[in-house]
């Protein structure tokens, strides 16, 4: 590094300067150069580095947008149209945010599929994997504040629909609806709010848990997973001590993703230049409507990265809660037989809980809560309970899945079956979520939400009868 | 390997979701046209008519007179025939009356039109604007089947003249009456013209699609820019796309 110009000196000067009294080259070593990773990566690996991309492009537009927009219910409309017309490269900007969001979901959500694909939420990186949860949580929150900020009908309608599932919950459901309005509708006082959540506090809480999600990944004993789902740290080169299997994360993948980014953004500029509505997914036509408390939209559709989570909610019905009572019946009492069975004590998603002999008691008691519930509480209480489950179950995957090996490569047909009715569910039910509501639309968002929630609570039972393959011992 | 059929389904399930989100005027088939940006003498007669007959009622207070020189306009030009509303060429599309007025008169406020073709989409407008029809119900005494009673009258109907709503019997294509389950004939509701206009129809067809075209260009001026940068940036990129190939390439030829 020191041979050449005196340039080359003085910047190595500085940089030795630096490196005394930072660890500068011991974090790139730890983070990039000695960083060392499977080398058989594929397709589905470059969509973590993308979302930090995307992340990046966010916070850099954002920034930019926010120093000629107004928070405020009479100039936020004008204010983006302004920002569109007016300041100089400010419909580049706006359209890259706009699009940026939808592909953060985008990026987010195949990185999580990469998760299922391979069974990278797996021991030993179940806290990789939970943090990963609440950055999605987080992601959601701060698309749904972001949303609110152009003050168009859809935006004041979905924050206003969204808001008020809170005033669904019992008791202190509508005073907590007031709370987080800080009105009795969604007002000026609500953007102003949702403005300081979406431009300072959610975006430190995403970089926060970006940078633990990162940590996580790269401590000693946890690393990249990969597509055999095999640990390569249990083969290390006994000189080195490096996994035989792995390669530097810099110079290999940095400059395969950097490839992978150029790619994206190629992709991504055909919609930013020529299709920046993409037809009405990315930018919604109703919300170059201004925002209007007094005429309700005929048809109220969030943007399409929550339509799945969204038809959840409207596909629980009265009817519905009867097929929730009739599933979790069958589970009390195929628990208890179980528990039955095995002496050993009751057995919930295999975990073995010693509890007292009247165990039976125990479940009627539970039941019987449950069933008082179902009466008592409306289909818009459930449809909010479930809505939120749709979401959260993704953290329980470590310990649904029972199944003796991480990769789908080695894994039977039948986590394959489930995995493809679970994507196919997905997708319908974020597809029937934009749509006009129909009978039949509602029937089959029904049984694609119960194949949704099917593939979390049968993993246990299908992965652990499903005939594996034996993972080979060294990467493929 | 049965990701690639677990690709395949998602691939058939994002073409099925590619039918596209709901649009309002369900129900009314639209006419479809293709607008044509670069079109400036539709584009001018399109300004002509929005400021002489919707510029008085509807603003459109998000752009500025000076835009319209980029329908090759010069100052002079905009300030003689077109800016009926302002002093100043820099000045936005405002209109005379105040909002609590025209809910006095109206009841409601004519909304600004700065991106109404964002929002309705240029079909619709095509559609709403040719397709008023006399109706003796209504407050205004015009109909339309697009916005079932509209609050605006047809603003247009010196030059379109006056259509009426009239039933017709149902054909096929070879000319045969289609019957219904009980054997009756269908009735279609279909648009005559009663009395002409100042305009023949096709002239009048053409009065509409320049307003919708101006409408979609006003929507966002910018978007003849956006695709001419966007060939650029595409151009710029795919060659990025292959530099970093052949470094990846380069970088990765010793990895087995």
């Amino acid at each position: 590094m020191a041979n050449g110009t005196t340039g080359n000196a003085w910047a190595l000067r500085l940089f030795e300067w630096v490196d005394s009294r930072f660890p500068l080259s011991a974090l790139w070593k730890e983070h990039l150069s000695e960083y060392y990773a499977p080398k058989n990566f594929n397709f589905w690996y470059y969509f973590g580095s993308l979302s930090l991309l995307v992340l990046v492009l966010q916070t850099i537009t954002g920034i930019f947008l926010t120093m000629n927009y107004k928070p405020d219910a009479t100039l936020a409309f004008a204010s983006v149209e302004y920002i569109m017309r007016e300041v100089p490269w400010g419909w580049l900007i706006r359209y890259l945010h706009s699009t940026g969001a939808s592909a953060f979901f985008i990026c987010v959500y195949l990185h999580m599929f990469r998760a299922l694909l391979y069974g990278s939420y797996r021991k030993p990186r179940e806290l990789l994997w939970l943090v990963g949860v609440l950055i999605f949580l987080s992601l959601m929150a701060e698309a749904f504040f972001g949303y609110l900020l152009p003050w168009g009908q859809m935006s004041y309608w979905g924050a206003q629909v969204i808001v008020n599932l809170f005033g669904a919950i019992p008791f202190v459901g509508e005073d907590l609806a007031i709370w987080i309005r800080g009105d009795y509708v969604v007002s000026d006082a609500t953007l102003n709010r949702f403005f300081a959540l979406h431009v300072a506090a959610l975006p430190l809480v995403l970089v926060g848990l970006v940078v633990v999600h990162i940590l996580a990944l790269h401590d000693e004993h946890v690393g990249s997973n990969n597509p055999d789902g095999i640990e390569i740290k249990k083969n290390k080169d006994p000189v080195t001590g490096i996994p035989r299997d792995a390669i530097p994360f810099h110079p290999y993948y940095t400059v395969k993703d950097i490839f992978g980014a150029m790619v994206f953004l190629l992709v991504f500029s055909v919609i930013v230049f020529f299709a920046p509505e993409l037809g009405g997914y990315f930018l919604e036509h109703n919300n170059f409507i201004p925002a209007d408390p007094l005429k309700t939209p005929s048809h109220i559709a969030p943007v399409w990265y929550f339509t799945p989570y969204y038809s959840v909610l409207r596909a629980t019905t009265d009817e519905l809660k009867w097929v929730i009572g009739a599933a979790v019946a069958v589970f009390m009492l195929w628990a208890y037989l179980r528990y039955r069975r095995r002496t050993g004590g009751l057995v919930i998603f295999g975990f073995r809980l010693s509890l007292p002999t009247s165990i039976g008691m125990v479940l009627l008691v539970i039941g019987a809560v449950l069933f008082w519930l179902l009466v008592v509480l409306e289909a818009k209480v459930w449809g909010v309970l479930l809505m939120g489950a749709s979401v959260v179950i993704f953290a329980f995957l470590p310990w649904l899945d029972r199944s003796p090996v991480k990769s789908i490569r080695y894994k039977g047909w039948m986590y394959k079956l489930a995995l493809a009715v679970f994507a196919i569910a997905f997708i319908v039910l974020g597809y029937l979520g934009m749509q006009v509501p129909t009978p039949t639309a509602t029937r089959i968002a029904q049984v694609s939400m119960i194949a949704y929630f099917a593939f979390f609570l049968l993993m246990p039972w299908y992965t652990s009868i499903d005939k594996t393959k034996p993972p080979p011992e060294r990467l493929t | 390997m049965n990701v690639k059929r677990i690709l395949a389904a998602l691939a058939a399930a994002a073409f099925a979701a590619a039918v596209g989100p709901v649009r309002a005027a369900e129900g009314v088939k639209l006419d479809d046209i293709e607008v044509n940006l670069t079109d400036v003498a539709s584009l001018q007669s399109g300004a002509r008519t929005f400021v002489n007959y919707c510029l008085n009622c509807h603003s459109a207070s998000l752009v500025r007179y000076s835009a319209l020189r980029q329908l090759d306009l010069t100052d002079e030009q905009i300030k003689d025939n077109l800016m009926f509303t302002a002093e100043k060429i820099g000045m936005p599309m405002d209109i005379a009356m105040r909002p609590r007025d025209a809910k006095a008169w109206f009841a409601t406020v004519p909304p600004d039109l700065s991106v109404i073709a964002r929002a309705r989409g240029a079909d619709w407008l095509y559609t709403y604007l040719r397709t008023f029809y006399r109706d003796a119900s209504t407050p205004t005494g015009w109909n339309n089947p697009v916005y079932t009673s509209p609050v605006m009258p047809h603003v247009l109907w010196k030059l379109q003249g006056e259509q009426v709503l009239k039933e017709v019997p149902a054909t096929t294509r070879d000319g045969r009456p289609v019957v219904d389950e009980h054997g009756q004939p269908r009735k279609l509701a279909k648009l005559e013209l009663a009395a002409p206009g100042r305009q023949s129809t096709a002239e009048y067809d053409k009065t509409a699609y320049d307003l919708v075209n101006f409408l979609v260009w006003m929507g966002e001026p910018n978007q003849l820019e956006r695709k001419r940068l966007g060939i650029w940036v595409l151009f710029g990129l795919t060659v990025l796309v292959f530099l970093t190939y052949f470094l990846k390439l380069v970088y990765w030829k010793n990895v087995h």
